[in-house]
């Protein structure tokens, strides 16, 4: 036996046939462009949806309520959180923010749109990392007086004046009530689902009588904490769970409340889009199998075609090893070059989708990652072999006799 | 030409099983062939020649019997063995030349060393080279056999049956594809080549005038050998 031969063999017996040999590689490269455009996709969306969290702003905390474990939760309420800004109790919380959220309609002089209003404590802005590009920030004062005004986003500025600027001092109407807009928050781009750009912040006591009334009586929804640094997270979460567990009166696995870390979401989200990778992965690797199965096909009407040939071989003395090998290599050829051109088609489809991804404003970039191209190699390769040990088999099990005896 | 003996067939039957029916296509013949030798088969069609030349190139098995070839015992000889016997001990003429379309000359008369390792320090192209200037095809050897006549096509197939040396070269009517005057010069090619290198030849046919030719004719009739001449 010897590899070189059957490689150029191989070589040529596939050249002599090229439309053929083509159309078998076309359902492989179909395949493997589909595989790897998927997972570049894939794994392209993940990093952009776990940048988005990681940019709300490092070493946060969500508290919200939970009534996984209880019947009747406890509301958080705006003490809740003031009883976490405790340098005692809690010294790796560094600060912390109420927040009640829900949509509301806002309008300036015929202009209006519906965006979600915010409720918020002063150190809300610090908290998410938050700055504002003009104007000035929220303080306890405007908390205390359930002052009526308002911080608009980037794009509610831009949609009500036409501009994000110069705009301080104006009055708008939000749920039909004036609010007058003390600030602009700077414009953070992309396009972020629930990106503040597309927020209006208000103080937390004013939302809570005017503008989502229904929800009141001192309940927040969600309180954000801050911890001093990414290492004191888990510290964070301890001191706040001791806290509000002895607030709430609830024993540990029985909260009413629930802690997440922006790592937990991050950790749920690429989990999520992991799954959801696979998924696709799976089913675009359901037409690389097909592709295989194309090879089976064509390499078994190439085995009858060429029976006599065989035989002949055979006669000269080709050993069962031999003939195997020698449509095996066809057969692997056929899906490793397929695989490989499949690679160099998924990479363009999905640089291709990125373009029109970031051209409409969803920040995606496909990543080809080594493995996938290592992966997507393998598994053509083993497709052609598994797919062309059959035919190769019958090939390998032919009687030299009858063999030379056909034509 | 040294006269040991490198066919030794005894008693060999052959039964081919078609269901219910068993034909008996070779019952009980037996055979001796010495180094050198030029013999042609002869019989009526259905005798069992070409059933016997299969068993003489080893590309079968028989049912019962004993067969050496060369001094080595061929009927208990597993698939590959028997490859590999083939590989070195004979070469094939057919009927059809059974050259691989699409492939020159050279890369046909290769095909016997690809297959072994039969190459003495030389490389495959040069032995592949001398053995088609000794059928006289050197001037052809990047010829594809569309670009061959029919007698250059079978020369081609005799350069490769005896490329890797064998010690018996089987043909089974190897003028049955030609005219009548490239099979006189293709029978005369083989006698030549008998007489320089004493390349045993066995050569199954219907036709007298080229069993005239070879020292030996063996009669086949019924799956046994009828008589000698
Ligand atoms: N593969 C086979 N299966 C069944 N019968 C066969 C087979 N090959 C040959 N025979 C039978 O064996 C007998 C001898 O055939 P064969 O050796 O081809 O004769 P010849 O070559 O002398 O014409 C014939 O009766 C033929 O029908
Ligand atoms: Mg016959």
């Amino acid at each position: 036996m010897n590899f070189a031969q059957s490689f150029i063999e191989a070589i040529e017996s596939l050249t002599a046939n090229k439309m053929r040999s083509g159309l078998t590689m076309l359902g492989i490269i179909i395949g493997v462009a589909a595989v790897i455009a998927m997972l570049a996709l894939g794994s392209g969306a993940q990093d952009s949806i776990i940048g988005e969290i990681e940019g709300i702003g490092t070493n946060l905390l969500f508290i919200s309520t939970d009534n996984e474990n209880v019947i009747n939760p406890k509301p958080l309420t705006l003490a809740d959180a003031e009883a976490l800004d405790d340098p005692l109790q809690a010294p790796a919380v560094n600060a912390v923010a109420a927040a009640v959220q829900g949509a509301a309609e806002v309008s300036y002089s015929g202009e209006s749109s519906v965006v979600t209003v915010i409720g918020v404590t002063p150190d809300y802005t610090q908290v998410q990392n938050m700055t504002v590009a003009e104007g000035e920030y929220l303080n306890d004062t405007h908390l205390t007086g359930q002052a009526s005004v308002a911080i608009l986003g980037a794009n509610v500025a831009e949609e009500l004046f036409g501009r994000a600027n110069g705009i301080i001092g104006e009055s708008v109407r939000i749920s039909g009530q004036p609010f007058r807009v003390i600030g602009v928050l700077t414009a953070e781009g992309g396009s972020d689902f629930g990106s503040a750009d597309d927020q209006v912040l208000v103080p937390l006591t004013t939302a809570q009588v005017r503008v989502h009334p229904q929800d009141t009586r001192g309940e927040v929804d969600t309180i954000y904490v801050s911890a001093i640094s990414s290492e004191a997270v888990q510290d964070a979460i301890t001191q706040v769970s001791n806290i509000m567990r002895e607030r709430h009166h609830t024993e540990i696995g029985a909260e009413d409340f629930s802690i997440m870390s922006q790592q937990s979401m991050v950790d749920m989200m690429s989990t999520i889009t992991g799954i959801l990778t696979i998924f696709l992965g799976g089913v675009a690797g359901i037409s690389l199998l097909v592709g295989g199965i194309g090879i089976m096909n064509i390499m078994l009407v190439s085995v009858v075609e060429r029976t006599r040939e065989i035989g002949l071989r055979k006669a000269m003395g080709a050993q069962r090893a031999d003939i195997l090998s020698q449509f095996l290599v066809e057969s692997s050829l056929l899906s490793v070059i397929g695989g490989g051109i499949g690679i160099l088609l998924g990479w363009a489809i999905s640089a291709l989708v990125g373009l029109i991804a970031t051209a409409s404003d969803f920040a995606l970039n496909p990543v080809i990652g080594l493995d996938a191209v290592l992966m997507a190699t393998l598994f053509s390769g083993a497709v052609g072999i598994f797919f062309g040990l059959y035919p190769a088999n019958r090939a390998a099990s032919l009687e030299p006799v009858e063999a030379l005896r056909t034509d | 030409m040294n006269n040991t003996t490198v066919v030794e067939v005894k008693n060999l039957t052959k039964v081919y099983k078609m269901g219910e029916m068993e034909v008996h296509a070779l019952r009980g013949l037996n055979v001796k062939i010495q180094r050198g030798e030029v013999v042609s088969i002869m019989g009526p069609s259905g005798s069992g020649k070409s059933t016997l030349m299969n068993m003489l190139g080893c590309l079968d098995r028989s049912t019962s019997g004993e067969y050496y070839l060369d001094g080595e015992s061929v009927a208990e000889m597993d698939d590959d063995q028997l490859a590999d016997i083939r590989n070195r001990k004979v070469g094939f003429i057919f009927q059809g030349f059974n050259l691989l379309p699409r492939s020159t000359a050279i890369t046909n008369v290769e095909l016997p060393m690809r297959y072994g390792n039969s190459n003495n320090g030389r490389s495959r192209r040069e032995a592949a080279i001398e053995a088609l200037q000794s059928v006289g095809l050197g001037d052809r050897l990047d010829h594809r056999p569309n670009e061959l006549s029919g007698g250059q096509q079978q020369r081609v197939a005799i350069a490769r049956a005896l490329v890797n040396n064998p010690s018996i070269i089987m043909a089974d009517e190897p003028t049955g594809n030609l005219d009548s005057k490239s099979g006189d010069e293709l029978m005369e090619l083989l006698l030549n080549l008998n007489k320089e290198r004493g390349t045993t030849l066995i050569i199954v046919t219907h036709d007298p005038e080229i069993a005239e030719h070879t020292q030996r004719v063996i009669h086949i009739r019924d799956g046994v050998v009828e008589k000698e001449s």
